[in-house]
């Protein structure tokens, strides 16, 4: 009997790859592309070769190095870290073994793995795609469903190609009317989990739509998507449309002539029916957000840049204001403080966020004919290779350097402590990464996210700044 | 995967909302191709100082609950990066059981997959256990999955509720891979199916 109940993106995508439904619900879930990186898979490949088995579909599969590697460094050069230099190398002992197509270090196509994957085609709409890092949520921009897993569970997909798993409940985030200026996808996304919370998304899947993400270039989608687990949520989805289908043309692992319009026209029946309905429902109108600033440890904690530091006090719930006074305390504010006079030591322009082209010239329009304030240490450090050059050819590095800002190599870098590239105890940082956790960017370090332009506006001023007066 | 039926022991009380993997195991502690060793770091930057002494006020540094089972936190437990590094460090560790309101979903996942079993209880009874606790080391508490209760030290009965799917294979202490390639041959024409229904889907060669 046909499904005639009106389905959502998720729906459709979901029940597209459900091989097998167990009595109890759970599904056996087919896995397009497995994205493979050298943090979370050592375990798992040391598994599969213990059991005896082997990777039951390399050709869906895609392995970089992009957390660990150094991106200040010459590339031919041996990493000099050396526990960062072993899981390197078992990355690239396990892709030979197992014949995992691989992008080396040295290969101008390496980047962060949730940048290369939209950008070599890899991630295509309608595809179920995870990754072993819970930013996988980026590729949903796709019209994917795209979530992170944990290392046992890219065992399972090595092995099997699948996952066991349950439907996720529906979410659909409208974001309507239009954007002011200075505003970006990364002030949208901010707005949204100061609205939902960092649990707000939990057990669901977000669908993004309405006027103002549908008026989002391809990169603004990526970085809304990428943030929805910043929101607790399993994956977040945008239909895809034509600015989808316009990006995707051409790329490297894309379907090329006829396949392509195939593709296209099998793409066109992926957004939701009419009536659809979803769990949850939240709506927000694009022309009431400003750029947007975190203030504390976590995404929810977030205000415009005209916003003062809260009161902890003014919280009636207990253990809320437990909370807030270890935020105010660890990030060392105080209560009634304006944003802007928040001073910064560094500023960090990358991740799988914000680290495209799009926001690379965001941060140069904002950089051109001025200077990093003095004692600022301000690093721009590009997704991928190809984006590197392709920054260089436009000459948006020269603007960059010239206005002070370290230019650096692809990779995770200042996003997450685990490379050279760290805050020191006690400093502040302007980030247009995703996380600002204690400790995310090194021990001790303070984390304030924004948006690239508002990024290059800090390290310009030497201060957390409104970009709005800068344009 | 060691199997999970009953298990009583001490329980450490956490009272913290959204306790990230971050917190759980820092980043820098990633670089492991390990499973194990990673108990060490658990919670690091809560446990030591920056000169790597120990924090004495923080739970697990102190006698009675430096043999720990069993944790009680608050809400959104284990949010933040995928990385099963922090179910590892908690299992290294000894914790075998997480009591919280509600646990990040990545996170839920990646405990079933090492034997750790997630209880999902109400805040108010979070809160009660978490005053249990408080007692130390004599305060002993229950956590059966077969009957599905947690017990506490005066003997009330808590039930919870479990995917009864995740409870087998946690009773079991089943491999989850092992079971799936029972499905292979399904799996197998579901990628025909797929050929032949979709043959314009590229495959990722000639890298
Ligand atoms: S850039 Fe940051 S969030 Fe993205 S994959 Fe790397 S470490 Fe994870």
């Amino acid at each position: 009997m046909p499904n005639t109940k009106p389905r959502t993106l998720f729906d459709k995508v979901w029940d597209a790859h459900v091989v097998e439904q167990l009595p109890d619900g759970t599904c056996v879930l087919y896995i397009d592309r497995h994205l493979v990186h050298e943090v979370t898979s050592p375990q798992a490949f040391e598994g599969l070769r213990m059991a005896g088995r082997r990777v039951r579909r390399p050709e869906g599969t895609i392995a970089v190095v992009d957390h660990n590697i150094a991106t200040d460094s010459d590339r031919t050069q041996p990493i000099v870290e050396e526990e960062s230099r072993i899981q390197v190398e078992t990355l690239e002992a396990n892709v030979r073994e197992f014949g995992v197509p691989y992008f080396p270090v040295t290969d101008a196509r390496q980047g962060i793995v949730h940048v290369i994957g939209p950008e070599q085609g890899i991630s295509l709409p309608g595809f179920t795609i995870v990754c072993g890092d819970s930013h996988t949520s980026t590729h949903g921009a796709m019209g994917a469903l795209a979530f992170g897993i944990g290392t046992s569970e890219v065992e399972h997909v090595l092995a099997t190609q699948t996952l066991l798993q349950k439907p996720a409940k529906n979410m659909l985030v409208r974001v309507d009317g239009v954007l002011g200026t200075g505003c970006t996808a990364k002030d949208i996304v901010l707005a949204i989990i100061g609205k939902i919370g960092t649990a707000g998304g939990t057990g669901h899947v977000i669908e993004f739509g309405g006027e103002a993400i549908r008026a989002l270039d391809m990169a603004g989608r990526l970085t809304v998507c990428n943030m929805s687990i910043e929101a607790g949520a399993r994956a977040g989805m945008i239909a895809p449309d034509d600015t989808t289908f316009a990006y995707i043309k051409g790329r490297p692992f894309a379907p090329l002539g006829e396949a392509f319009d195939h593709a296209v026209a099998y793409w066109r029946t992926l957004a939701a029916d009419e009536g659809a309905q979803y769990d949850t429902v939240v709506v927000l109108d694009a022309a009431e957000i400003a750029p947007q600033v975190t203030w504390g440890t976590n995404p929810e904690a977030v205000l415009p840049i005209t916003g003062v530091v809260p009161n902890p006090a003014d919280e009636a719930d207990e253990a809320k204001r437990v909370q807030l006074e270890r935020m105010v305390s660890y990030m060392n504010l105080t209560p009634g403080q304006r944003l802007t006079d928040l001073k910064i030591d560094v500023v960090f322009i990358g991740s799988c966020t914000n680290s495209r082209i799009e926001d690379i010239r965001a941060a140069a329009a904002v950089a051109k004919g001025r200077k990093v304030a003095p004692g600022v240490w301000a690093l721009v450090v590009p997704g991928s290779g190809l984006i590197k050059a392709q920054a260089e050819a436009e000459g948006l590095d020269v603007i960059l350097k010239e206005a002070g800002f370290e230019w650096r190599e692809a990779g995770c870098s200042m996003c997450l402590g685990m490379n050279p590239d760290r805050l020191k105890p006690g400093q502040r940082s302007a980030s247009t990464s995703n996380r600002n956790f204690e400790g995310r960017q090194g021990p001790g370090g303070r984390t304030h996210l924004c948006s690239p332009a508002m990024a290059a506006a800090a390290a310009v001023t030497g201060h957390l700044a409104d970009v709005r007066e800068l344009v | 995967m060691q199997a999970f039926t009953t298990l009583t022991g001490v329980a450490a009380p956490l009272p913290l909302a959204n306790v990230d993997t971050d917190k759980i195991i820092p980043a820098r502690f990633l670089k492991t191709i390990k499973r194990s060793g990673l108990g060490v770091h658990l919670f690091d930057t809560l446990r030591y100082d920056e000169t790597g002494a120990e924090r004495p006020e923080f739970v697990l540094n102190q006698p009675q609950y430096r043999k720990a089972e069993i944790l009680i936190a608050h809400e959104n437990f284990g949010c933040g990066s995928s990385r099963e590094h922090a179910p590892w460090a908690l299992l290294d560790f000894g914790i075998r059981c997480v009591i919280a309101p509600d646990f990040a979903d990545i996170f839920h996942n990646n405990c079933f997959k090492n034997g750790i079993l997630p209880v999902r209880l109400p805040r108010e009874v979070c809160d009660r256990l978490i005053e249990d606790a408080k007692l130390g080391g004599n305060a002993r508490v229950t956590v059966d999955l077969e009957r599905q209760v947690v017990v506490r030290p005066s003997g009330e009965e808590i039930p919870f509720n479990i995917d009864p799917f995740r409870r087998g294979l946690m009773l079991g202490g089943l491999d989850d891979i092992g079971q799936t390639l029972q499905h292979a041959p399904a799996i197998d024409s579901f990628e025909g199916r797929e050929k032949s229904e979709k043959p314009w889907m590229p495959e990722i060669s000639g890298v």
